[in-house]
């Protein structure tokens, strides 16, 4: 049943490049193989070249990084927490960068500047988590869970209200279709914007790998093995506001990848909560790839969103996680 | 050899004394029973001895060095701490829990070195626990997992153990296992402090005893020296040590 971990990620990364491939060459428009490598290096300005460039690549691109943050910070926090239901949105930075793309859509700064929409989201999941960790400082693990619900709830709040009070129904609409998710029309100005912070996010994320497999003794145990779990909690959360933080902000709230990615690949590794790390970070690129994909294939009037396709495949899977976890608990 | 004192250690929680001015000395090569009934400060001792715990006054120095300057890291591979109630979050196997207590152990980077390949086994077969070692830990029974909990307490070999309750839910044959590697430990040169409810078996398996009352070190001393009058003042009961050829038995009325 369980892989070498090595192996394990490496057959995840070739799996990761065949999804990637394929939707560089899948589409609205097929695009031969050929094509598409005259486009990656550099000459051919055909239609085909420009549409791989300025479309598809920085599409593909975000869509590795931001499930890859996904699966990690999910796996991080899930190890951090000790239960298998945590996930990204638990500080409240999915909520919080909702929160301040909503608001700059709602006061217009989106049309007047397409990158304000971003910059407001990351600086929502920043503050929010902040609060977040101010209200938890101190606190154990279940602090902090009850303190994220709590600003989670109060972003959620704010999100209603500024559809509530939409000077239009265009506003209204943009708001929606933004809080969907998708990675439609994303260039490569928003993959400069998130990618520092999704990468410096996954940099503080990886190193608490150790103190994950010890947290799995519990707290008092861990600490007795030499475990800081101040800075581990610090590192998790940081690592986890930066990363989704920028994610969210740049693909609106993409949900339950976070959640799921671990649990496919925690039985492949003997449940190991460091050795979850990397393949949780493959599998999540690899299911928004995959999502991305059936997004733009799957045709049902209007583009179905992302947020849309990774929800109507991990909720089914979430029901099954506690019916299943109902069955194994003691 | 690392004797383990506490001086004038007072601890507080909640505006309550939980330890006041408790002075004990745990010394090696010895087996010390921590008794005393619930709430006496039994698991609080132990963490501040472990150094988990920092006290609001007092000191705790290992081997004449005191606690607090130790780092984390140099102070885990040296101590070994095993609380009450151990729990494993996730269904991993029982070879990999016991190699957790190696984590201070491990490198920087990479996994961890060949050579405590012959440490895991040993540690794994002291326990009685070599035909289990692919299991998942969650799928064992209360006394299998105090057991793997004890091989992962001892696999590093620590010179200080200290262990909260490590013979609760254990039956005769294991709680006996069990303390006898305890003992062993303690043979060894390491010095070893176990909180214990089961009196007849602190008394059976330990050199000294510390008697715990109200946060207050009420006795410490050789546990041959464990009377009636003690017990019954400790507990409120009346009791009666018996010592015979089969060992200790200590009965309430």
């Amino acid at each position: 049943m369980s892989a070498r971990p090595p192996l394990l990620v490496a057959m995840l990364a070739g799996l990761l490049l065949v999804a990637a491939a394929a939707s560089l060459l899948a589409g609205e428009l097929w695009i031969r193989p050929s094509e598409v490598g005259a486009a990656l290096f550099g000459h051919g300005e055909t239609l085909a070249g420009m549409v791989v460039r300025e479309l598809r690549l920085p599409r593909l691109v975000l869509a590795v990084l931001v499930g890859g943050i996904l699966g990690l910070s999910g796996a991080v926090l899930q190890g951090l927490t000790r239960n298998p239901l945590a996930e990204p949105g638990l500080l409240g930075v999915s909520a919080g960068a909702s929160l301040g793309a909503v608001l700059a859509i709602y006061y217009g700064l989106s049309s007047v500047l397409p990158i304000a929409t971003p910059l407001a989201g990351l600086t929502g999941a920043l503050l929010v988590t902040g609060v977040a960790l101010l209200l938890a400082r101190g606190g154990g693990t279940v602090t902090l869970i009850l303190a994220g619900a709590a600003v989670t709830s109060i972003a959620g709040a704010g999100i209603s209200l500024a559809l509530n009070l939409a000077p239009n129904p265009y506003a209204a609409y943009e708001i929606m279709t933004w809080l969907l998710g998708s990675l439609a029309d994303r260039s490569w100005d928003q993959v400069a914007l998130a990618a520092p912070f999704i990468l410096g996010g996954g940099a503080l994320l990886l190193p608490t790998a150790r103190a994950l497999d010890a947290l799995a003794l519990g707290e008092a145990q861990a600490r007795s093995l030499g475990i800081d779990l101040g800075r581990t909690r610090l590192l998790a959360l940081f690592g986890t506001a930066l990363g989704v933080g920028a994610a969210t902000a740049v693909t609106g709230a993409v949900g339950f990848v976070g959640l799921v990615a671990p649990h496919v690949v925690r039985p492949l590794v003997s449940h190991r909560p460091a050795a979850t790390l990397m393949p949780a970070t493959l599998a999540g690129g690899l299911l928004v790839v995959l999502a991305d994909l059936v997004t733009r294939l799957v045709h049902v009037g209007p583009e179905l969103k992302l947020g849309v396709v990774t929800a109507l495949v991990g909720a089914p899977f979430f029901l099954w996680l506690v019916l299943h976890l109902r069955r194994t608990a003691p | 050899m690392s004797d383990l004192m506490l001086a004038a250690v007072t601890v507080r929680r909640g505006g309550r004394t939980v330890l006041a001015d408790a002075s004990v000395t745990f010394a090696a090569g010895r087996l010390t029973a921590v008794i005393g009934p619930n709430g006496a400060g039994k698991s609080t001792l132990l963490a501040v001895a472990a150094g988990l715990l920092s006290p609001d006054a007092g000191s705790v120095t290992l081997g004449g060095e005191p606690l607090a300057t130790v780092n984390a890291r140099a102070l885990a591979r040296r101590r070994a701490f095993l609380p009450q109630n151990p729990a494993i979050a996730w269904p991993i196997s029982v070879e990999r829990v016991v190699a957790l207590g190696l984590t201070a152990h491990l490198p920087a980077f990479g996994d961890l070195p060949r050579r405590y390949g012959g440490a895991i086994d040993l540690a794994l077969a002291r326990h009685d626990l070599t035909s289990l070692r692919h299991r998942a830990a969650t799928e064992l029974s209360g006394g299998e997992l105090a057991r793997v909990m004890l091989a992962r307490a001892t696999v590093g070999d620590p010179e200080l153990l200290l262990a909260d309750e490590p013979t609760a839910g254990l039956d005769p044959r294991h709680a006996l296992d069990a303390a006898a590697q305890l003992r062993a430990r303690a043979d060894a040169g390491c010095t070893v402090v176990v909180a214990l409810h089961d009196l007849s078996l602190a008394l059976r398996i330990a050199d000294d005893v510390v008697a715990l009352k109200g946060g207050r070190v009420m006795e410490a001393g050789a546990a041959a020296n464990v009377d009636d009058a003690l017990i019954a003042e400790l507990y409120d009961v009346d009791a009666r040590v018996t010592r015979d050829c089969a060992g200790v038995v200590v009965r309430f009325a």
